[in-house]
């Protein structure tokens, strides 16, 4: 594991006051197995290797990559969905100070809960469809036991509201709901328990256009209104320009850049940073026809056998051979809140 | 989380009522949203009552069912004959294979000893389906035989719903070893051939004295041998539902809530799994009456003179070769019309079962 | 004016379901000529993959009918041909690629045994002739190795890779109009890149017109030459793509072009919202389709479907009343996401 970080020393489990969730050194392996009577283990995918970064209280983080970069697996393994295989997620419970989400146990997890919410992606499958709207947004507080059966209701209605359908919709089951409606009300679940951090799986990904702008709008105004921190995972560009304070892009389980929202499409340092951007089509004729596309070779390789040395220097223009596939590059402040991996950084306008 | 039992009917925490002065501040469609809660049962039921074929078959079953549990009530009433006795006539002759009569006409002539005509009087009911080669009465053979078979499928259907929804739902829920050992167990079952099976055990079962009769001769004996042998199907049915549905995201999401293992397993994937885990039970009830009957048919089934479809459709064919078709086609009849009845009630379960099939609402 | 490659009049698909008909495709006309690459945009449901569907002869009776129209590919009417003579025409003269190359692909054959097939079907060659050719265009998309790439099975390639033999395909038999729905909404966005210059420069090359559906307005920016935006089974608007961007004259094309977030977009605060959903094509509303979302909406667009008439630039079409007396210019969003004049915004 790198050692170079621990240079700093301070202790990673304290937090300073601006900062809600601190990820060290996460990874996650998922195994490989093979036969039929006697499982032996035979590979492993690397889907997140390694990761570290912060997130700052009442902002939005977005986390991007094309598939199979590892952003969903994080956004799990923060959440204790999934049990990471090695590292910290120290996260600031308004309750229990700081906790260590990877370590946590059952109750300390428990409470947490109430505090860290996701909402996921496909609005079909993440709404239980034998339960009504009542019940499913109840659910939270039916499990952690808050409150009576009224003012379950009473919250529930209040819920709707905030998120723009109407307390009318209770009794009605998810699949009389439209695509955009069915993700107002895993919104709506989410906020249940007052959270305080929010992760966001793709919230929009599935939508149509008209109602993307929707949702974002509704989280955007849930943020301000309830001071949420949220982790914005998404695969496009345009979305976590519009809605993140900060980005960070992963490629292969790995984090290559992170930086502030502007530092990071005005001057992206990593060249994989430079190939997404520039492949994200701009609806304005006049700037398309102009723009120069960084066409990248081949396909991602998969996370089961990544390369060696920089992960991404198998499709990489810059890579220069005997470094990049031999060394692997460190996540570097090259600027102030601008961390890159890469041995070649450069600043490239590519957005227009 | 006492609500945990209610599967069906789980949505639910009691009536939520919404008051009519909450203002629709609603900008999408508000129009007409507004709606009396509708449980997973009501949806249910009312899908079901508009499938008419399943709602014949469930009158019909519900009939069939009734009628065999009141058969020794009407038995010791007199209204029907006992299903093991011969009729004689007035001097003691015994009946045998008279043609079904009317009602009404309870003056028979039998041509049996000798071809000499004879007259004799018999109860209205015991020759609505004449009677075999016994003398005995079909139409209370039929009945009594219902008996055997209904219980057969009843037991056995159960038996396979239980045993194949908690190891297919422990395999599921659980992969690892639990999922390798249940399953490594289950194509161990799987792998037993069934007839052979019962058929052996159906006659060693009778030899062993130390066990109760009503397991050795009865069909309750059958109804546990076939349930048994006939669960692993559901099993791996239910673990594929289970592996699927604990990766659906509105499991993570009750997950992410904090919910029990047992919630999660009770209240959010088994409501969604019951579609094939009912649909698979009625199939195995059908098959399991076919399967006894068969049994019955080839002599290892229940022991005679208890009767049953199975025994009375292989007697029957039998005698039909003579001509007295009764004794084929009624214990016949019963017995394709019961497996076709249940057949129908899963086809209607599994479209009532569906919960985006939309209904009319008031 | 050149004679149009494909011209479309009136076309009205229906499906019936048990719900009721739904009036997928209601009544759209439009020309496309040869080498023109047109975009046609709408969200999920407006009707747009089924007017592909209804040009390639792939509307399959009972469920779907076309009831009214025409649809003719160089003067001849698609609609009157036989099962027989619309497969000569499908893949040879119209090719379609599809949104999932996985599914578009038999997986129990090589991706060289379905090349090879679809090239004898529509070319006099003999199979080792097709052998050739299918090579040839799998080296057009720049598919490394083409030739032993010929034995392997579509599982072995990549999202990207199908997709491009999937165009390989559909370009083996040169047709003069390719069909391509969705072809990248199932791609990552740098492949989507990789595939869609590669169709900018085979339909350069060969002079191929295209017909390009999708819901992704940046793409359709940077390929096509006009576009027409589609709406619940109707068309509001066409013209060429710099009049659909700079110039839009339907309020719907205003508010999708405004709730897109853009990449070079430097401060949005609000994106424009379109309050509401679309409506079920099976209970659409009297008169204009857009007038429940709309908030220009007049006791007119109530009454009457409005009909494609010029407006704004020259040649430009859009399909609403109240078009030359709005000016989109002067629209805002109000805080509950609906679009309004700018002066009645209250803040």
């Amino acid at each position: 594991m790198s050692d170079t970080v621990e240079e700093v020393q301070v202790d990673p489990s304290q937090l300073p006051d601006d900062i809600i969730m601190r990820v060290n050194h996460l990874v996650k392996e998922f195994p490989i197995s093979k036969g039929v009577f006697f499982k032996k283990q035979v590979g492993a995918v690397q889907a997140v290797s390694d990761i570290s970064f912060e997130i700052r209280e009442g902002e939005t983080l977005g986390l991007v990559g094309e598939s199979g970069c590892g952003k969903s697996t994080t956004a799990r393994t923060v959440l204790r969905l999934l049990e990471p295989t090695a590292g910290d997620v120290y996260f600031r419970s308004k309750e229990r100070g700081v906790v260590n989400v990877a370590t946590a146990d059952r109750r300390v997890l428990n409470d947490i809960r109430e505090e860290i919410q996701i909402v996921f992606q496909d609005p079909y499958a993440s709404l239980n469809p034998r339960m009504t709207v009542a019940s499913i947004i109840a659910e939270p507080m039916t499990v952690h036991d808050e409150g009576n059966k009224q003012s379950r209701l009473d919250r529930v209605k209040e819920l709707l509201k905030v998120v723009g359908l109407s307390p009318e919709h209770a009794n009605r089951y998810p699949h009389e709901f439209s695509g955009g409606q069915r993700q107002r009300i895993g919104i709506a679940r989410a906020l249940a328990l007052r959270p305080t951090f929010m992760v966001l799986d793709e919230p929009v990904s599935a939508l149509d256009v008209s109602i993307q702008a929707q949702v974002l709008n509704l989280l955007d105004d849930l943020q301000e209104e309830f001071g949420l921190t949220y982790l914005f995972i998404a695969h496009d560009l345009s979305v976590v320009r519009h809605i993140s304070d900060r980005v960070a892009v992963m490629y292969l389980g790995k984090m290559v850049e992170l930086a502030d929202r502007d530092a990071l499409y005005d001057r992206p340092m990593h060249p994989y940073t430079h190939a997404l951007l520039s492949a994200v089509p701009i609806p304005d004729p006049t700037i398309e026809h102009q723009r120069e596309r960084i066409l990248l070779e081949g396909d991602i390789p998969h996370p089961s056998n990544p390369p060696s040395g920089c992960r991404f220097h198998t499709r990489c223009p810059v890579a220069q051979e005997g470094k990049c596939d031999v060394d692997e590059p460190e996540f570097r402040e090259l600027e102030p809140d601008h961390w890159v991996a890469c041995h070649f950084p450069e600043i490239k306008q590519v957005v227009v | 989380m006492s609500d945990d039992r209610h599967m069906m009917d789980g949505p639910e925490d009691g009536p939520i009522v919404v008051t009519s002065e909450e203002h629709a501040v609603d900008l999408l469609e508000a129009e007409g949203m507004g709606v009396e809660p509708v449980t997973q049962w009501d949806l249910f039921s009312t899908r079901l009552r508009r499938h008419r074929l399943a709602m014949i078959a469930t009158f019909f079953l519900i009939f069939l069912l009734v009628l065999v549990l009141v058969a020794p009530v009407m038995q010791n009433a007199g209204w029907i004959d006992p299903p093991t006795k011969s009729l004689v006539d007035g001097e003691g002759r015994i009946l045998r294979n008279i043609a079904p009569r009317g009602a009404s006409d309870n003056v028979f002539y039998s041509e049996f000893v000798d071809g000499v005509e004879t007259q004799v009087s018999a109860s209205s009911t015991a020759l609505w389906f004449g009677s075999d080669d016994l003398g005995r009465s079909v139409f209370s053979r039929v009945i009594f035989g219902g008996r055997a078979s209904l219980t057969v499928g009843l037991v056995a259907g159960l038996m396979v719903a239980a045993l194949g929804t908690i190891v297919g739902s422990l395999a599921g829920y659980y992969p690892g070893g639990v999922d390798q050992s249940l399953m490594r167990f289950t194509d161990l079952v799987l792998g037993l051939p069934l007839l052979p099976v019962a058929i052996v055990v159906g006659r060693i079962l009778p030899e062993l004295s130390f066990l109760p009769s009503w397991l050795t001769s009865g069909a309750m004996g059958i109804a546990l041998l076939l349930g048994f042998l006939s669960w692993g199907g559901l099993a791996r049915i239910v673990r594929a539902e289970f592996l699927s549905l604990r990766e659906k995201e509105f499991v993570e999401a009750a997950r992410a809530a904090g919910a029990s293992d047992r919630r999660i397993v009770f209240r959010h994937i088994l409501p969604n799994a019951m579609s094939p885990i009912i649909v698979q039970t009625t199939l195995i009830i059908g098959t399991a009456i076919i399967v006894e009957a068969a049994l019955s048919f080839l002599g290892f089934g229940v022991r005679p003179p208890t009767p049953t479809w199975g025994a009375m459709v292989a007697e029957g064919g039998r005698l039909a070769v003579r001509g007295y078709w009764w004794g084929l086609v009624f214990p016949g009849f019963a017995l394709v019309s019961t497996v076709l009845a249940i057949n129908f009630l899963g086809d209607g379960l599994r479209d009532a079962l569906d919960p985006t099939q939309t209904i009319e609402r008031k | 004016m050149t004679e149009p490659l494909l011209s479309v009049d009136n076309l009205r698909t229906y499906f019936s379901t048990e719900e009721g008909i739904v009036r997928a495709v209601d009544g759209i006309s439009f020309d496309l000529a040869p080498g023109e690459r047109r975009g046609v945009v709408g969200e999920s449901g407006s009707g747009k993959s089924v007017t592909a569907m209804s040009i390639m002869g792939l509307i399959e009776p009972p469920a779907g009918e076309i009831v009214t129209g025409e649809i003719l590919f160089r003067g001849q009417n698609l609609l009157s041909l036989g099962e027989d003579e619309m497969q000569d025409i499908r893949g040879g003269q119209i090719a379609m690629i599809f949104q999932d190359p996985m599914t578009a692909l038999n997986p129990v054959y090589t991706v060289g045994d379905q090349l090879v097939e679809t090239i004898v079907l529509h070319q006099d060659v003999s199979k080792t002739e097709a052998r050739e050719i299918a090579i040839q265009a799998l080296d057009d998309v720049q598919i490394p190795n083409a030739k032993e790439k010929l034995f392997d099975y579509p599982h072995q390639f990549s999202g990207g890779m199908r997709q491009r033999v999937m165009i390989a395909m559909g370009l083996s038999c040169n047709p003069e109009l390719l069909i391509a729905d969705e072809p990248t909404t199932a791609l990552d966005v740098t492949t989507q890149a990789q595939i869609m210059d590669l169709m900018l420069q085979l339909a350069d090359d060969r002079g191929t017109a295209v017909l390009l559906i999708t819901h992704d307005l940046g793409v359709v920016a940077g390929f096509c030459d006009t576009v027409q935006v589609m709406y619940a089974g109707g068309i509001v608007e066409a013209g060429t793509a710099d009049d659909i961007f700079y110039n839009p004259q339907h309020p719907y094309t205003w508010g999708l072009l405004g709730s897109m977030a853009r990449l070079d977009a430097v401060q949005q605060d609000r994106l424009h919202s379109i309050a509401g959903t679309p409506p079920s094509v099976i209970d659409l509303p009297p008169g204009c389709r857009f007038r429940p979302r709309c908030a220009f909406a007049t006791d007119i667009c109530g009454r009457i479907l409005p009909q494609l008439r010029e407006a704004g630039n020259e040649g430009q079409t859009v399909a609403c009343h109240h078009a030359d007396e709005m000016d989109l210019k002067t629209l805002a969003v109000d805080s509950s996401d609906r679009i309004v004049k700018q002066d009645e915004v209250v803040s």
